[in-house]
């Protein structure tokens, strides 16, 4: 490397990124490591081991998990037909899949809550037809979290679908493939790690949601209290020892998730040569 | 403006991309950098700019030492490979944008501005694309622009990173020849990087010939050509036919007439070097003729040799004017005599 | 099958994302324009608008700031720990909204690193406006360089050294050859940086404190409106939120186009 730089401005740049980095991100993050080592090993265990926190984490992960499935499927369509598909109105709904980015989480959950609130419009109508209740039990923090990662499928798959090269496809059904071969051996591989990177985000995300979550969740103890809402119970509380035990678990448990589903997709990426 | 390199190196971690270059340019000459891709030239033009610090040597500009002055302070046109033309701004805007930028007191007022680069753009013949965008352009005339870009200034030095590289065949041809017309009228110091031998010798007066980051032969284009002074310089420039002196083929140029020195170990002649007459002895004649082709005025003719125990059949490449070639009435398989004109020795 | 799937999409759609929109504005107007307008214009909600525009007023600029020093820092120069600090840069978006309060807590509460010292000198950051504003500009730290690093690396620096060797400053570079360049996915990253300043509600809430008037924003007025079971005035403030949204949306997908149109 050289003794200077022919760009300018290298020193203030990078000087001001570091400085605001770690006044902004890694100090107060640091905050969380240092608060849970004045806390003895066998306090923590005792925080994280109690039945109501390993019930809220369960909750949270499990709803998370299903969610991510959900909106995997769900997502995978949308991104199918809009890529593939033409028909008017097409470029607003395309826009409107971004709307849970853009909508406040609080204005999300009020509006789920309503809708599948037992006298709600959905709500009704489930409980009269499929006696199915929603709101206040787990599976209404898995549409919530439907609702939240939906776009993050779409916007990871769309982009691959719309470069996939179609001569590839014409290749195969020239090769005597049907369609359904067509798509499950030629298409599918070649988006399936978009598809993961989708979910993965997806996941990430609806662990750690609050505010489209509290509203539908009910909130019940062991049922359908998630982890996040433990911790500001805990923080109102001023149980700062609890909450931190709690968050730092949960950090620690969602990247290491990341971690793994990132080692997946580069075995999945290395095997199917796209590497 | 004369251009002094004084023990220019330059590393990338492990990498020596330049090793001790020194070089000397005088001024107003219109010289090409040539070599392999890798070789460094485009890193030694960058050096040269400013564009990139060496980690070692001095860089002198007409005598002033410009080692550590900044790009912008050097008073050098850079054209870039890609042209690097400003996306946002019109042709017009592009070819003001260094005289704008310069410091107030300096600075022309906008009808000097004005004049000015309309001028610089009827000396590129692009006047009449004053308004257009460089996504509007060719690539023909984005080089242009991009080179009147840099003459506004009214640079010491000219710079050009391989000027004809991104270009179609046909207009690379005529722009060249342009270029070298340009360099006439302004004669302003300019280098130009490139590692297509012909461009080099058809437009620089000089060309300075660079190989892993040093300096394998400098002069002008006949110099370098008539008299390379070893074997990648004679390779690189150039067709030629490469004979490994201890191997069968000694024998081969000995039946020619050639006497290697002991301690020479290539051989390199040029195909036109080689003049082939009908065989007077059929025994005798040292090639055989196995193919021809057809090069427009000349002909390539592909020989192989007629000696008793041929081992290895090396093929030469001889080649001469379609004339001379119809004269001969040769066919296949009929054998000639050769005669080598000239051979390069190399150790 | 090209039918039922796209009836599928469409179906979801509606159900997950224009029947949200369409509840949020019968519900507002569920009693009427006047119950609306008088909900709007109530002294707490009005507070909590000029909360929420003060807290992105003040974050966005900084991130902004932020977001083009680190990537002219990360794109035109090489470093060690160049991808480090990428990574680092992102970490806001892996970290869940409550999380991030709790730290700023965890920091500056009575119990926290400088709780003793700010109480000796009577400064309130945890339940008061300065604690919004930090746990907002930690939340939308990395909108605007995640939008310029990958733009800036793909264009490369061609232009930026043609106007260097030109003659022109450092300054004069970055203003009259980066920013036109950057200007759309700049201003792509503030419109995102901003919705989401505007928007958040996790990690606010956990530093608020919830003081009517004083440290609610709009988002934490939904809820506690809501809580309360006023739903006009939840859904009014609601309606602004919602609003918002559909102009990022809009603005947004303006500026996709601007950005496409210019690189094509």
């Amino acid at each position: 490397m050289s003794q200077s730089r022919i760009m300018p401005g290298f020193r203030p740049a990078l000087g001001f990124t570091l400085f605001y980095l770690g006044l902004v991100v890694l100090i107060p993050l640091s905050t969380l490591i240092f608060k849970s080592l004045q806390l003895g090993w066998q306090d923590y265990v005792n925080i994280i081991t109690h039945n109501r926190v390993l019930a809220a984490f369960r909750v949270s992960f499990v709803t998370a998990l299903v969610a991510a499935a959900i909106a995997s499927f769900f997502g995978f369509i949308i991104a199918w037909v809009f890529t593939r598909y033409s028909f008017t109105g097409k470029k607003l709904m395309d826009a409107l899949i971004d709307l849970p980015f853009a909508l406040p989480t609080a204005v999300a959950g009020i509006v789920l809550a309503t809708i599948f609130q037992p006298s709600g419009i959905l709500g009704k109508f489930l409980i009269d037809s499929f006696n199915l209740r929603i709101a206040y039990t787990p599976s209404g923090i898995v549409v919530a979290l439907i609702f939240i990662s939906i776009p993050f499928v779409v916007r990871t798959v769309e982009p691959v679908l719309q470069e996939f090269d179609s001569r590839m496809e014409e290749a195969a059904s020239s090769l005597g493939a049907t369609r359904l071969q067509v798509f499950t051996k030629i298409i599918f591989p070649n988006i399936f790690p978009a598809l993961l990177t989708g979910f993965a985000l997806a996941f990430a995300r609806g662990v750690g949601e609050y505010g489209s979550v509290i509203f539908i969740a009910g909130n019940i103890p062991y049922i359908s209290e998630i982890v996040p809402l433990l911790i500001v119970t805990k923080l109102e509380q001023y149980e700062y020892a609890g909450a931190t035990a709690i968050a730092l678990t949960m950090l620690v448990i969602s990247f290491a998730l990341l971690l793994f589903i990132n080692l997946l997709q580069m075995w999945i990426r290395k095997r199917s040569g796209q590497l | 403006m004369s251009i002094l390199l004084n023990n220019i190196s330059k590393n990338y971690g492990t990498f020596s991309a330049l090793n001790n270059i020194n070089l000397e340019i005088p001024a107003g000459e219109l010289v090409a950098l040539l070599g392999p891709s890798g070789c460094g030239k485009t890193t030694l033009l960058r050096i040269i700019a400013g564009l990139e610090y060496a980690d070692e040597g001095r860089v002198i500009l007409n005598g002033v030492d410009e080692t550590d002055q900044h790009v912008s302070r050097r008073g050098i046109g850079f054209v870039f490979q890609h042209y690097a033309l400003f996306r946002h701004m019109t042709v017009f805007d592009n070819v003001a944008f260094g005289l704008r930028v310069k410091h107030k007191r300096d600075r022309p007022s906008e009808t000097i501005i004005k004049q000015k680069v309309h001028d610089l753009l009827n000396l590129v013949q692009l006047d009449w694309l004053h308004n257009r965008h460089p996504d509007q352009l060719s690539g023909g005339q984005r080089q242009r622009i991009a080179l009147a870009r840099a003459l506004a200034v009214e640079p010491s030095v000219l710079l050009l990173d391989e000027p004809f590289g991104a270009l179609d065949a046909s207009v690379r041809k005529d722009l060249r020849i342009w270029l070298r017309n340009l360099h006439s009228q302004l004669h302003v110091t300019s280098i130009f990087v490139t590692h297509d031998q012909e461009e080099a010798m058809e437009v620089a007066s000089q060309v300075v010939v660079l190989n892993k980051g040093i300096i394998e032969q400098q002069g002008s284009p006949s110099d370098i050509y008539d008299h390379p002074a070893n074997a990648f310089v004679s390779k690189f420039i150039g067709q030629t036919n490469v004979f490994h002196v201890d191997s069968p083929s000694r024998l081969w140029l000995e039946s020619t007439g050639l006497r290697p020195a002991m301690e020479t170990q290539i051989a390199h002649v040029r195909p036109h070097d080689i003049e082939i007459t009908k065989a007077v002895n059929e025994s005798g004649a040292s090639a055989i003729i196995e193919d021809w082709q057809h090069l427009g005025a000349l002909i390539r003719i592909v020989l192989s040799n007629n000696l008793p125990h041929n081992e290895t059949n090396t093929l030469v490449y001889a080649e001469m004017s379609n004339e001379s070639f119809k004269q001969l009435e040769l066919r296949k398989g009929d054998k000639v005599d050769v005669r080598i004109r000239q051979v390069h020795w190399f150790h | 099958m090209r039918w039922s799937l796209t009836a599928i999409a469409l179906a979801f759609i509606a159900l997950f994302l224009c029947l949200p929109l369409l509840l949020i504005i019968t519900a507002a107007f569920a009693k009427g324009w006047s119950a609306y307008w008088s909900e709007l214009t109530d002294h707490d909600t009005l507070s909590a608008i000029k909360l929420t525009l003060l807290t992105a007023l003040i974050t966005v600029p900084l991130n902004t700031v932020f977001g083009i020093a680190a990537a002219w820092a990360i794109t035109r120069f090489e470093f060690i720990g160049k991808s480090l600090l990428t990574t680092l840069i992102d970490l806001p978006f892996s970290v869940s909204p409550v999380i991030s309060g709790l730290i700023f807590v965890l920091l500056f509460g009575k119990q926290g690193w400088f709780g003793d010292w700010l109480y000796a000198h009577d400064i309130k950051i945890i339940f008061a406006v300065p604690g919004i504003v930090i746990v907002t500009l930690f939340i939308t730290f990395p909108f605007v360089a995640r939008e310029l690093i990958p733009l800036m690396q793909e264009m490369g620096n061609e232009e930026e050294e043609a106007a260097l060797s030109l003659g022109a400053s450092g300054w004069k570079t970055f203003l009259f050859i980066t920013l036109p360049n950057i200007k759309w996915a700049l201003l792509y990253g503030i419109l995102l940086c901003n919705a989401r300043a505007m928007g958040e509600f996790g990690a606010v809430s956990v530093v608020s404190g919830h003081i009517r008037g004083l440290t609610n924003t709009l988002p934490l007025h939904v809820e506690v409106s809501y809580n309360e079971y006023n739903s006009v005035a939840a859904f009014a403030s609601a309606s602004i939120l919602a609003g918002l949204a559909i102009v990022t949306l809009i603005l947004k997908s303006f500026l996709e186009w601007q950005q496409a149109h210019d690189r094509a």
